[in-house]
């Protein structure tokens, strides 16, 4: 757990990888490119690169037109951006159609850090996949957002993959395997599950490491995939261990949180802690005073299982 | 086609649209009709498309950006072969094809589901583009309602088509003046639509949108283009053809009655 990347290099990484054999990938991005990373793209393929200016309603309206054409698209932005102003045209021009474009949406949550609130998203999970057929992705280290966004653009249909600014610690290994659906147990435990997503599974997996000195063992799931959410790991989960926390880097009103309580209050009612943004907006901070202050952090963690569980 | 057989059409297209909005019970006539005239030039004399074949490689395409003129969209399609001109009665049914705005996974011929308005033509700057990477000769038509203009996307994609030099693609602006609550004029002003164009980059030409030779030159001249996109600025009345229709903005959103159909149906011949 040595190397720091962020998400979003491996976005840029893995474009410039596919530029050569993907030859009907086209990237857009809204004056972002260098800080989404689909910049890398347009150094080797700069005509199939489009930018369209600060313009996201029209980033993903032309992102629609372009992969109904036959193209597999990839159109970035900075989150807020994607799910939040361009909303509707990715409801009507990309879910309902169901255009071949994957929004690689960068800089979300918290961890956008100094440039505060306007710029932090802790909806655009519960946004997306409110969407029919949305594919949702929330990658947790820079090698899995690799192999899950190569999955998202070879398979045909609308996909909303969430990417971070911050350099966060690699947990997998090149070798691990995947798949866009199928959640990860990462350390297994029997007294508390935790479910966490994006950023926060390598918090999770400190705060396991810290539970288990105080002999709590906890198991840690990366759901990558919120959608299709994986239910059976879930269930699974609920019913041997019972007691759930989800941890993700959004709000928790409607993201990660709510698709586990939807889905266990159904099926496996038990207990679910939901660890999140606690339904308020942000501010400039470093990402590490960030998390700490809105209790997104392996401590937090432990704070809330012991406080609620133990 | 001359001018009299597309004027044979562009009646059929108009009956087709009161008769689906008269069964539907609702429906957007005016602004159908303002067009009827319109689609009937583009997809009898212009649009390379395959009835037989929808999905046709390097075939034309054609997106109703200003959606709610399904019935208008719908029934040129029928008249070109698409399907039959009583499915397009189905207009707005249960379970049917023909939904209140287009939905391209229901029918063949629809390239783009429209409805929210501005995105059409976002989509279709978009398949312009997709055309000029691929190197590809077709052409994307695109109507826009003149009320959609205040959508703020319509500008951003007008901005992108001049940027990206979209000779390919040709924009017609069905300008009959009305909106729902009212004149475009007094709800919000538009005009002048030639200058916002010709400021953001395009090739622009003003028509009588309801003269049949007036429009097919105007294509005609801007399928030549090859700096620029260009977009046709049609002068038209909304409800055109039906007299208690003409240029009310009452007529936008509502189904004609059943003595009202008679009366449309009989004004507009056999």
């Amino acid at each position: 757990m040595s190397t720091k990347r962020a998400t979003r290099e491996a976005y840029g990484e893995l474009l410039k990888e596919l530029a050569e054999t993907h030859t009907d990938l086209v990237v857009m991005d809204a004056d972002l490119s260098g800080s989404t990373k689909s910049g890398e793209f347009k150094k080797v393929a700069p005509e199939r690169f489009i930018n369209v200016g600060i313009a996201e309603q029209n980033l993903f309206g032309i992102a629609a037109g372009v992969a109904l054409s036959g193209k597999i698209v990839c159109a970035s932005t900075f989150a807020m951006f994607a799910a939040g102003r361009a909303f509707e045209i990715i409801r009507n021009a990309i879910g309902y159609t169901g255009a071949n474009v994957k929004i690689c949406a960068t800089h979300a949550g918290i961890t956008v850090g100094e440039d505060g609130a306007t710029h932090q998203t802790f909806e655009d999970i519960a946004l997306m996949r409110t969407i029919p057929g949305m594919t949702v992705i929330n990658p947790a280290d820079f090698i899995s957002a690799k192999i899950l966004l190569k999955q998202a653009i070879d398979t045909h249909g609308p996909a909303y993959v969430r990417l971070g600014r911050a350099a966060i610690e690699d947990i997998y290994s090149k070798e691990t395997n995947l798949e866009i659906g199928k959640g990860a147990v990462l350390r297994d435990g029997k007294d508390v599950a935790i479910i966490a997503t994006g950023i926060m599974v390598s918090e999770a997996l400190k705060a396991a490491e810290m539970l288990s000195e105080e002999d709590i063992s906890a198991r840690v799931i990366d759901i990558h995939t919120i959608k299709p959410l994986d239910e059976d790991i879930i269930l699974e989960a609920a019913s041997e261990v019972g007691c759930i926390v989800t941890a993700e880097e959004h709000s928790v009103i409607g993201g990660l949180g709510s698709a586990v309580c939807e889905l266990v209050s159904a099926k496996a009612p038990s207990q679910v802690i939901r660890i999140g943004q606690n339904d308020t907006f942000g501010e400039s901070g470093k990402p590490e005073e960030l998390k700490e202050k809105y209790g997104m952090t392996a401590q937090a963690i432990v704070d809330k299982i012991k406080e609620e569980m133990f | 086609m001359n001018s009299s057989e597309l004027a044979l059409y562009a009646k059929n297209v108009r009956k087709t649209i009161l008769s689906s909005i008269h069964e539907a019970g609702s429906g957007h006539p005016g602004g159908s009709l303002s067009m009827a005239d319109i689609l009937t030039v583009l997809y009898f004399n212009h649009i390379n498309i395959d009835p037989a074949n929808p999905m046709m490689e390097d075939r034309d395409k054609f997106v109703l950006s200003k959606g709610h003129g399904a019935p208008g969209l719908y029934s040129i399609l029928a008249e070109k072969g698409f399907f039959e001109k009583e499915d397009v009665l189905s207009l707005r049914k249960i379970n049917g094809r023909f939904q209140g705005h287009p939905c391209m996974s229901k029918l063949p011929g629809i390239e783009m589901s429209t409805g929210s308005l501005g995105q059409g033509f976002s989509a279709s700057v978009g398949m312009a583009l997709a055309n000029k990477i691929d190197e590809k000769k077709s052409k994307v038509y695109v109507i826009l309602g003149d009320g959609e203009l205040q959508e703020g996307i319509v500008w951003e994609a007008a901005m992108a088509a001049a940027h990206y030099g979209l000779s390919n693609l040709i924009a017609i602006v069905d300008w009959n003046g009305l909106q729902i609550d009212g004149k475009n004029d007094d709800v919000m002003r538009v005009t002048p639509i030639d200058e916002k164009f010709a400021a953001f980059g395009w090739n622009v030409l003003i028509i009588d949108g309801h003269n049949l030779q007036e429009i097919d030159d105007a294509i005609s001249t801007a399928k030549e283009k090859s700096n620029a996109p260009t977009v046709i600025i049609a002068k038209t009345h909304k409800g055109k053809g039906v007299s208690f229709m003409e240029d009310n903005a009452g007529w936008h959103g509502k189904a004609p009655n059943d003595e009202e159909f008679a009366i449309a149906m009989k004004e507009l011949g056999e």
